[in-house]
């Protein structure tokens, strides 16, 4: 039996004009580059007020001298990257640029993802960041951070929103995702999670800030964990059940006694933000990724 | 780190190195060397392969740390310390020939301290992420080997006052250890 030809989808590439929607926004792409190349520097020179803030509020109630002196020293470097207009720290991290792209935007000018990277490789070159993205194996450096690691999401409206997230290593390394069975249940989660603060020590830059994301499938529990990290500090969780589950942890993630830089103390994290996805009956996909001190990100709507 | 920090210079001595102890308060001034993961590899392969280093490592501190570029006017960017466990492999061979000190973040391997028992080294703890601070610390930079390593080179720097601390000691001392150990519930 012959296979009937399967009939073409018709793509227009300009609205007509009796079909345009009135809303449709246009963005020039050259306006997405300045943007990252200014969100890069941003990010990597000024620490956020709710990160101070937590930071302050650690210090306040550290127990440990060792650890009040370091925090002091956290807090103070804040004042210096500014003032100085030098990083916070040397490492500042793999690009990582959240896109939220309204579905009536439309780009001009070129590639999207393109003036993305360009945006990048201007801002770690203009800010004097380290360039510190290489060929995995060669481990040959491309010389100017790029790529980007780059997560689209098309939302409704014609706004475009911006997040970059420049993503220390320190930290990253002591990331991890693993695959529960049902029968495991939220307290292997648990376990799961203080393990992996336990058994990072003083690697990541404590106090931390832990990315949770349980549920959805293997890349996607760690997409949500990531972008729990870009909560602002200081937020409750607005559903009640992981609001629970955040406060459970940080108690337990505490009374690990790391501290500050791992020397010792109370303030081994600043918070911990969980994330969830709805997921398939075989599995509790759950990953934690772990952010340093230096918790930053910058945002802007265009 | 509250008591009176102890200050000391570089080049240190097996007798210094053998009196230091975990938890002392540090305030560390003179020369350092700089190299991280390339930088050691490259190190380490040369040693094994009975070839000479391009600089001498004797009684000398290797700071773990890949500085960003110097803005104009200044000699270093941010230049706070780097992770150390990535430097457990190749540390044990540098400090038996002759390496003195190290400065990073984060707990050592027991072959590590084992290797520093032996030969007299000590490893200090400088505070992760506050780079724009340590940065006002470092008074000269300059490449001495592999220029081509980029942040990875090997650099030598003159420092004033870097506050640090001893995390581990060539006694078996890790603050590492019973610094949580204090404070856990």
């Amino acid at each position: 039996m012959p296979i009937k030809p399967v009939k073409a989808f018709r793509t227009t590439s300009a609205p007509q004009k009796s079909g345009r929607n009135p809303e449709m926004k246009t963005i020039q792409v050259e306006h997405v580059t300045s943007a990252v190349r200014r969100l890069c520097i941003d990010a990597c020179t000024i620490l956020g007020d709710d990160v101070v803030k937590a930071l302050e509020q650690a210090r306040a109630n550290e127990e440990s001298p060792v650890g009040r002196e370091i925090l002091g020293r956290i807090i103070e470097n804040a004042t210096v990257a500014k003032a100085d207009k030098i990083p916070l720290c040397q490492d500042t991290g793999m690009a990582v640029v959240f896109l939220e792209i309204g579905q009536d935007v439309c780009f001009e000018g070129g590639s999207l993802i393109e003036a993305v990277h360009e945006g990048v490789r201007r801002g770690y070159e203009d800010g004097y960041l380290r360039k510190s993205v290489l060929h995995p194996i060669t481990r040959v450096n491309t010389g100017d951070n790029t790529p980007a690691v780059i997560h689209t999401e098309i939302v409704s409206g014609n706004g475009l929103k911006i997040t970059v997230a420049p993503k220390g290593f320190g930290s990253e390394n002591m990331s991890r995702a693993t695959m529960f069975p049902p029968s495991a249940g939220i307290e292997a989660v648990k376990e799961f999670v203080v393990q992996r603060v336990r058994e990072s020590g003083g690697n990541p830059c404590p106090p931390i800030v832990v990315g949770v994301g349980i549920g959805g499938t293997f890349e996607k529990a760690a997409l949500i964990a990531k972008k729990a990290l870009l909560r602002p500090l200081g937020t409750v969780n607005p559903d009640p059940m992981l609001a629970d589950l955040e406060r459970e942890l940080l108690e337990r993630i505490n009374n690990l006694g790391l501290g500050p830089m791992g020397l010792g103390g109370r303030s081994t994290a600043l918070a911990v933000h969980v994330n969830t996805y709805h997921t398939h009956i075989a599995s509790i996909p759950c990953a934690v990724n772990i952010q340093c001190h230096s918790c930053r990100h910058a945002e802007v709507e265009l | 780190m509250t008591d009176q920090p102890r200050c000391i210079t570089t080049p240190l001595d097996e007798e210094l190195v053998r009196n230091l102890r975990a938890g002392q308060a540090i305030v560390l001034s003179g020369t350092l060397l700089t190299g991280r993961d390339a930088a050691h590899r490259r190190m380490v392969d040369l040693l094994n392969a009975g070839k000479p280093l391009p600089f001498s490592i004797a009684d000398e501190v290797i700071y773990y740390v890949g500085p960003t570029p110097a803005p104009p006017g200044r000699v270093i960017g941010a230049a706070g310390p780097t992770t150390a466990y990535r430097m457990d492999a190749f540390a044990p061979l540098l400090i038996e020939h002759g390496l003195r000190g190290m400065i990073g973040k984060g707990q050592r391997s027991e072959t590590v301290k084992q290797a520093m028992a032996k030969w007299g080294a000590v490893y200090f703890s400088a505070v992760g992420g506050i780079g724009a601070l340590i940065s006002r610390c470092i008074k000269e930079a300059s490449v001495i080997a592999w220029e081509d390593l980029g942040t990875e080179a090997v650099r030598r720097l003159v420092v004033e006052d870097l506050p640090l601390v001893v995390a581990t000691d060539c006694h078996g001392g890790d603050l590492y250890v019973t610094g949580p150990a204090q404070y856990k519930r």
